[in-house]
């Protein structure tokens, strides 16, 4: 038996035997080391006769891969045994509680503006703004409710001087003023925005806010103020269906003027938009009058259009079923938690408004 | 204004049912607001006879009387009427009736031990006159046979109310309302007897219009009924009056209200031997007095339009007579007053009076001013059948004479507006229908305006005439055009949003409150800025529009901890005011957060929020806006509602523009005043007004993608500096000494006390250095280390740790 076959025959038995990493590491330099076994026959090579050497060479060799790769198998086993052992003793209570964690919310006046604006947009309409605080002929005079009109009773305006030029505007309707007054027609705006009322109880509130709505252009009729009011509607409610009847109303400045209903019916103590012999009242509206458009400098032999004015607070009520407006000011943290929208959420056309 | 379907009909013929009457009504514009049934329960009030009536065994004043109400048994019933004696016929109401004086419902009682069935009732009690003193009197001779039978005239007739809208005076009156009912095809208008008038009495009270600069009143009519026998009005006109929920008075005064309400003329009846040698329409002086039906004393200001005679004043035009002249049973010689007011001049004078009457409200909107001469008619007439007496000729004083307005209708307009086609035939009807005059001037219509109708004033008006009739049902539903010219947002718009998801999203809950608040909350946070009173506030705790948000903020956050919440973020973007003219606002987004971090949690430590809790949040979002947190700079200089040691101002470059936001803590006097309970209370601003926008879109903002994939190596150092030197101060000095090598300095300890000198602190600073064109070996290493350490003990005076 050369020494070769006893060299290997000796170790894998000896690497088959239940051994730690230093008895391993010990086995390894015997073979391995600077003098070791293997190491040292590989020494012996120059020194065999050059028609045995090439045989001796790869036994050598093949001995040595052997031997190499029984004892990495080993250590591997080792290693093995040794993280299976640590595991065992790692395990804990996975169901404790994860680490805390905040979560901000949207509020549904904030949610319900922009699931406006998103509606709008889609057919072309642009956001404009106006200051809160308004002078007198913006908010009424310039929108054809001059001094001494009943129609200012309307309103129970909020006041800032005794003359009574400088007020918190009554609607958004002055955006309207402001808008046409800046640029040149077609105009195709919405502006939402905070509207104040002296008015308080359960279903008014001093502060609320407003939608303004407004389409001038050349040959804008009742027709188009129907059908964007039409597709708003439905697409608010995400409804395919909606019972909505227009029916005349008088506002200073639009004749002729409406105001719109939705039909609905009560399910379960629930609002259901859409369906149901109840009306609704959800906005006023009408074609932008003459004197309006003279005093922003707009000619109305030439120009006409449409323009509304919608409840927002009133539209989120509806819609995600909040029955005390007072409830949308008071920022209790509870019902802020419960109506109150992740900001992830940020309503689109391309997935649909709300989740 | 509330109407019955029974009145209607004394101007209407029609075959219609009710609800299609309510249909018809809101579909042309008179909005039915609610329905009430006039007769609900009134069928329990029967007509009764007392048969016997003795003092009640335990009450002087109280009698006990056995009622015949028409079955087999008679009702006890105890009373405290004087009046309650055998042998009247009276009104019972049995148990189970409401009270309309008092909506009290009746239920069998003992009183002072004795079981009462029911009521005897007096006509206060009904709402039928004020008489309050005893129990309804009824005649024997007409009500011995209705012993048993209902007390109210059987109707099926509701009230309806409508919301009548201000420009419609007309349908103020029922005829108004008829009158366009007709119009939209529900029923043929009646034609109305023309009352005449034959006397040649002369109205002998002279009425004199003043000539004034502003003259309220542009025509005074009168007419005079002499030797009449005031009384209460006969049946069928109480109950006109009541079926719409008014209460009769005197045949006089309910006559006059009778034909407001039929076709809104309002009249005012005068005792004509109260009046002092005639009637002087003139404007007020300032100072003058008189005392009003409402039994309120007014002092007249300069101007107020008055009906006055020789010793002063008798009422305030169109809105209320006074005292002293007013019609009484005993009244004589009536003088009957219907006159022409100026509506602003009505408006005018009841707003500085504060005074709110039907007739002012009625004056205000505008009177036909045709229908003097028609009111008088037909009161007069009405006054003389049921009081007697004689009627004098009509007087009619005028200063202008009114004259019909004539537009010049374009037919085309109809359909530009609407978007509908009518034929000419119906236009025609409709307007006819209405009351208008037409004669066609080829496309044009020649509309002549009914009197009635102060509201058309233009040809739009006419349109809206002709589709409110039409139906807003036949507006065609057109489309709209999925095209955008123009984009949704602006850049600040977009700012605006993206602002309130991130707050948000660092777990705060948006609320959102009111833009104004309680001085005293504001004037902790007011800062510089000055208060801006609401003249009218809703009431005085919300009396100023608000400097900050924290004012309501730290109200409404201190609420939820009261609810027993410990841990709160709360944020509002919202408008904050600087002055009371428009465009003196700001945006601000400005959040509060208060309690711990961590409380209660198994796993981490707990501890107070604190200014860098806050400080993250703000740097966080306005990275995430798009800002460079590397230009930002702050120093501490905030307003004084913010803890001084712990608060921050942060530019959005060292240029300092504008402050983009403060943050910090909450000054713990304001906590103390407002008496907020948490163990922490941490606030920031972001002013949106002050973030410039940038000028390019993101995605053009980005520089080139370039990395290095060399080596890089980080060294530590320590300086030991002056407490003040800012640890911003420090990384700018380190940062800038080798722009190209340097790629991060880090803060990872600050360390004062043992060891390090008063007035010093230590900070630890942790640098990364890399190049971009190759691996720096030791020495390139050794010569950035010396030179940061050379330029910031040069420039800080600071010395670096050994």
């Amino acid at each position: 038996m050369s020494d070769l076959k006893k060299i290997k025959d000796e170790f894998s038995i000896k690497l088959k035997e239940k051994l730690d990493i230093s008895e391993i590491n010990e086995i390894k330099s015997k073979l391995f080391g600077k003098n070791g076994l293997i190491s040292s026959q590989f020494k012996k090579i120059g020194s065999i006769t050059e028609n045995e050497r090439k045989k001796f060479a790869s036994d050598l060799n093949i001995i040595k891969d052997e031997l190499q790769n029984l004892i990495d198998l080993k250590i591997n086993e080792i290693q093995n045994t040794e993280i299976n052992k640590r595991l065992e003793k790692e395990k804990i209570d996975i169901t404790l509680p994860e680490r805390n964690f905040v979560r901000g919310k949207i509020h549904p006046v904030s949610q319900t503006i922009d699931e406006i604006s998103s509606i709008f947009s889609e057919i072309g309409f642009s956001v404009e703004e106006g200051p809160d605080v308004e002078n007198e002929y913006n908010n009424f005079t310039a929108l054809n409710t001059p001094d001494n009109h009943p129609a200012r009773d309307m309103h129970d305006t909020f006041y800032l001087d005794e003359k009574k030029e400088k007020l918190l505007r009554t609607h958004t309707s002055p955006v309207q003023v402001r808008t046409m007054l800046k640029d040149k027609p077609p105009f195709k705006i919405i502006a939402p925005g905070r509207t104040y009322r002296s008015d308080s109880d359960q279903t008014h509130s001093p502060m609320f806010h407003q939608v303004e709505g407004l389409h001038i252009d050349k040959n804008i009729n009742m027709g188009h103020l129907k059908g964007c009011l039409d597709y708003f509607i439905k697409e608010f409610f995400e409804v395919d269906k909606i019972k909505m009847r227009f029916r005349p109303s008088h506002f200073p400045f639009t004749e002729p003027s409406a105001e719109v209903d939705i039909g609905y019916e009560m399910k379960n103590g629930k609002i259901v938009i859409g369906d149901g012999d109840q009306w609704l009242e959800i906005l006023g509206c009408g074609m932008v009058h003459p004197n309006v458009l003279k005093n922003v400098k707009v000619d109305p032999l030439k120009y006409q259009g449409y323009a509304f004015g919608i409840g927002i607070d009133r539209l989120a009520m509806l819609k995600y079923g909040i029955n005390d407006l007072r409830a949308f000011f008071e920022c209790d943290y509870r019902w802020l938690n419960h109506f109150g929208f992740d900001p992830l959420d940020v309503p689109t056309n391309y997935r649909g408004l709300s989740r | 204004m509330k109407i019955t379907f029974e009145w209607l009909k004394d101007h209407l013929n029609t075959n219609l049912k009710e609800d299609k009457l309510l249909e018809q009504l809101t579909n042309i514009g008179l909005e039915v607001e609610n329905v009430e049934n006039s007769n609900q329960g009134f069928d329990l009030f029967k007509v009764a006879k007392i048969l016997k009536s003795e003092k009640h065994p335990n009450a002087d004043r109280l009698k006990v009387c056995d009622v015949d109400i028409g079955e087999k048994d008679l009702k006890k019933v105890v009373c405290g009427a004087s009046n309650a004696r055998e042998g009247l016929i009276t009104i019972y109401a049995p148990p189970g009736a409401v009270i309309p004086k008092n909506k009290v419902k009746l239920v069998v009682a003992k009183i002072r031990g004795v079981t009462s069935n029911g009521m005897l009732c007096s006509e206060s009690e009904l709402n039928l006159s004020d008489a309050s003193e005893g129990i309804a009197e009824l005649s024997s001779l007409k009500y011995q046979k209705s012993i048993g039978k209902s007390y109210f005239p059987k109707s099926n007739s509701n009230i309806i109310d409508l919301s009548i809208t201000p420009n419609r005076p007309d349908c103020l009156g029922v005829r108004g309302i008829a009158r366009d009912l007709v119009a939209s095809g529900f029923g043929k208008l009646k034609e109305v007897k023309e009352k005449k008038n034959k006397s040649t009495l002369k109205q002998s009270i002279k009425v004199k219009i003043n000539k004034e600069k502003i003259q309220g009143c542009s025509a005074f009519g009168s007419c005079l009924i002499t030797n009449v026998n005031n009384t209460e009005s006969p049946k069928w006109l109480k109950d006109k009056l009541i079926s719409i929920g008014e209460k009769p008075i005197s045949a006089i005064v309910d006559i006059t209200n009778y034909v407001m309400f039929d076709i809104n003329r309002p009249l005012h009846a005068y005792d004509a031997d109260k009046i002092e040698k005639g009637i002087i329409v003139r404007n007020s002086k300032p100072g003058e007095e008189f005392t009003a039906l409402d039994k309120k004393k007014y002092k007249l200001q300069n101007n107020m339009c008055v009906i006055s005679d020789n010793k002063g004043v008798l009422g305030l035009g169109g809105i209320i007579g006074g005292t002293r002249s007013g019609t009484e049973f005993d009244t004589k010689n009536v003088f009957l007053e219907a006159a022409h007011f100026d509506p602003r001049s009505i408006r005018s004078t009841a707003k500085k009076l504060n005074i709110d009457t039907d007739a002012k409200f009625r004056n205000e909107r505008g009177i036909d001013p045709l229908s003097i001469e028609d009111g008088l008619k037909r009161a007069a007439s009405l006054i003389k059948e049921i009081c007697g007496g004689e009627i004098s000729k009509i007087d009619i004083q005028k200063v202008e004479t009114y004259k019909n307005k004539i537009i010049k209708f374009d037919t085309d307009l109809f359909e530009k507006i609407s978007g509908f086609k009518i034929s000419y035939k119906v236009m025609r009807r409709i307007l006819e229908d209405l009351g208008f005059k037409i004669k066609k001037d080829k496309k044009y219509l020649k509309l002549t305006i009914p009197s009635w109708r102060p509201d058309i004033l233009q040809e739009i008006d006419i349109v809206e005439e002709l589709v409110r009739i039409s139906g807003y049902d036949k507006i065609k539903i057109l489309k709209p055009i999925k095209e955008r010219i123009k984009s949704t947002l602006t850049q600040s718009q977009k700012l605006f949003h993206f602002l309130q998801r991130a707050v948000a999203s660092k777990g705060y809950l948006e609320v959102i409150t009111w833009s104004f608040t309680d001085t005293n909350y504001n004037n902790h946070f007011k800062g510089e800025n000055k208060e801006i009173k609401i003249v009218n506030p809703i009431s005085s705790d919300l009396g100023v529009l608000r400097n900050s948000v924290f004012s309501n903020l730290s109200m409404y956050l201190s609420k939820n901890l009261d609810r027993g919440f410990k841990d709160l973020s709360i944020f509002e973007i919202g408008p904050i005011f600087k002055g009371s003219n428009p465009g003196e606002q700001s945006t601000v987004a400005c959040g509060l957060s208060a309690g711990k971090k961590n409380r209660l949690s198994w796993i981490d430590n707990e501890r107070n929020i604190d200014v860098f809790d806050v400080k993250k949040d703000v740097i966080q979002t306005l990275v995430e806006a798009g800002y460079s947190s590397d230009k930002f700079f702050i120093d501490n200089k905030t307003p004084n509602y913010y803890h001084p040691g712990k608060s921050g101002r942060l530019f959005l470059n060292k240029s300092k523009d504008e402050v983009a936001a403060y943050f910090g803590e909450i000054h713990p006097n304001i906590l103390r005043k407002i008496d907020i309970k948490t163990e922490s209370l941490v606030g920031f601003e972001i002013f949106l007004d002050n973030l410039n926008l940038p000028k390019k879109a993101l995605k053009d903002q980005k520089k080139n993608f370039l990395v290095s994939d060399y080596q890089k190596s980080e060294r530590d150092f320590a300086f030991i500096v002056d407490k003040n030197l800012s640890s911003q101060d420090l990384i700018n000095v380190i940062s800038s000494t080798d722009q190209n090598l340097i790629r991060n300095v880090k803060v990872f300890d600050v360390y004062e006390g043992d060891n390090i000198p008063e007035n010093k602190k230590s900070i630890a600073i942790s640098v990364t250095i890399q190049s971009l064109e190759k691996t720096l070996n030791d020495s390139d290493l050794e010569k950035i280390n010396k030179l940061i350490i050379e330029t910031v003990e040069n420039k800080t005076g600071a010395k670096i740790r050994s």
